[in-house]
């Protein structure tokens, strides 16, 4: 059995980590809520643009050559998955549930027979994904350095994306990110950025009269580039507001379970206590009676 | 004279929603002003000043630099990458955010550091000649 010290020891570590635990889950809490507002924020650009598209995209025919961001190259060969995940562990199942989404991806696409390439963003995730997929990941964005996560940090990997398809090095594209539905539920989520998702018809919009300046191809070229980087910021945004999800719900899990621990803790160590007491007692008494 | 409806968004937030009367946009094939009941009109943007007048809480001159304008019967959507009210642009903040783009430049080592400061640069110089006007 544990000596006194020993239990009071480990009390004492205990409840130390309780209050680690604790205070992260207050940072999480409030930072949550800025990053759920800035989730909010970037909503409506993501909204119009995604209208935008579709009004674009009706005016091309079956028939007619779209660009190859938006219809495809044709082929279907070559896969980049674009995985967005944590820069920072504590945060519960996050992290591994995007990277076991992408591996079941991965996994299946293999079996097919296609190529898969993979460009990890964050930390955590290249991590769990380096062992089984080392010779496949072909780049890692680190953000562990971004203190606000702005369009440009969105920008960049968007730009560095449509780079790698104009030089062909992949047919099909998916991003992998976390959907913030609330603080206890975040999905994984795949989605499909190259070629486009044809966007839902919205119907009664009109398609008809409209000017373009310069004409509609130069501009769904410009656009649609555009488009793959507000769609990798909106994920960006989600994924942080589910990772500080994660990481409050995780933390107050650990702080509750650390509260169990130290009552458990405690009542072994009052009970040690008496034992001896009473030990020391009967020593003394029977000592006294021998006399 | 009929107000219409205007929206100016950038990808962190949108920056204002109301009625106006009129907007002077930067399209890419030269400037255009929005009034009321306007032809249908889906522009990109050039780097410039949006001038927007007929709402006194409506920011006045915006600062726009990539994106585009898209007018419909239900008004004017302005989806901007960049958008910065130019009332609330500090000219000496300005030159110093100049200066030290200046500075990333001649210290950026690869071509893709290189490329990524000359663009904002750009940016801020942009921005300085919108001031200036």
């Amino acid at each position: 059995m544990a000596s006194l010290k020993d239990l009071r020891n480990r009390i004492a570590s205990v409840k130390a980590t309780q209050k680690i635990t604790k205070a992260m889950q207050m940072v999480a809490a409030a930072k949550l809520r800025r990053a759920q507002t800035a989730a909010e924020a970037a909503r409506p650009y993501a909204e119009k643009m995604e209208l935008v598209l579709a009004n674009l995209s009706r005016g091309i025919g079956p028939d007619m050559p779209a660009p190859a961001l938006l219809k495809g190259n044709g082929q279907q060969q070559t896969h980049l998955l674009v995985v967005c995940t944590g820069e920072r562990g504590l945060c519960g199942a996050f992290n591994s549930s995007i990277a076991r989404l992408a591996r079941d991806k991965a996994n299946a696409l293999l079996a097919e027979g296609k190529t898969v390439k993979i460009v990890c963003v964050g930390k955590k995730g290249y991590d769990l994904l380096r062992r089984q997929f080392e010779k496949h990941i072909i780049d890692f964005v680190d953000l562990r350095a971004v203190r606000t996560l702005g369009y440009v940090n969105a920008q960049a990997i968007g730009d560095k994306i449509i780079e790698r398809y104009g030089k062909g090095e992949f047919d099909v594209a998916t991003l992998f990110f976390s959907r913030f539905r609330s603080v206890i539920q975040q999905i994984p989520t795949a989605q499909q950025i190259i070629p486009a998702e044809a966007p839902a018809a919205g119907g009664a919009a009109s398609a008809a009269a409209y000017d373009y300046e310069p004409e509609e191809g130069a501009i769904l070229d410009d656009l649609l580039p555009r488009n793959i980087s507000v769609q990798i910021f909106k994920a960006l945004l989600e994924n942080q507001a589910s990772f500080y999800g994660a990481q409050m719900s995780a933390m107050d899990n650990a702080t509750r379970n650390a509260g169990d621990m130290i009552k458990k803790q405690t009542l072994t160590y009052n009970r040690t206590r008496q034992a001896m007491i009473t030990k020391e007692l009967i020593e003394i008494i029977s000592g006294a009676e021998a006399l | 004279m009929a107000n219409f409806h205007f929206e100016l968004v950038s990808p962190e937030r949108m920056l204002f929603s109301g009625d106006v009367e009129s907007v002077v946009v930067p399209g890419a094939d030269g400037e255009f002003q929005v009034f009321s009941g306007h032809a249908p009109v889906m522009s990109t943007l050039h780097a410039g000043v949006l001038r927007i007048a007929g709402n006194a809480g409506a920011p006045q001159r915006v600062f726009v630099r990539g994106g585009f304008a898209d007018v419909s019967a239900s008004g004017l959507t302005v989806l901007a990458e960049q958008a910065v009210d130019l009332a609330e642009v500090k000219t000496d903040q300005l030159m110093q955010d100049i200066k030290n783009a200046e500075e990333d430049l001649a210290d950026a080592k690869t071509d893709d550091a290189r490329a990524r400061a000359q663009s904002i640069l750009d940016g801020l110089r942009a921005l300085q000649t919108a001031v200036a006007h």
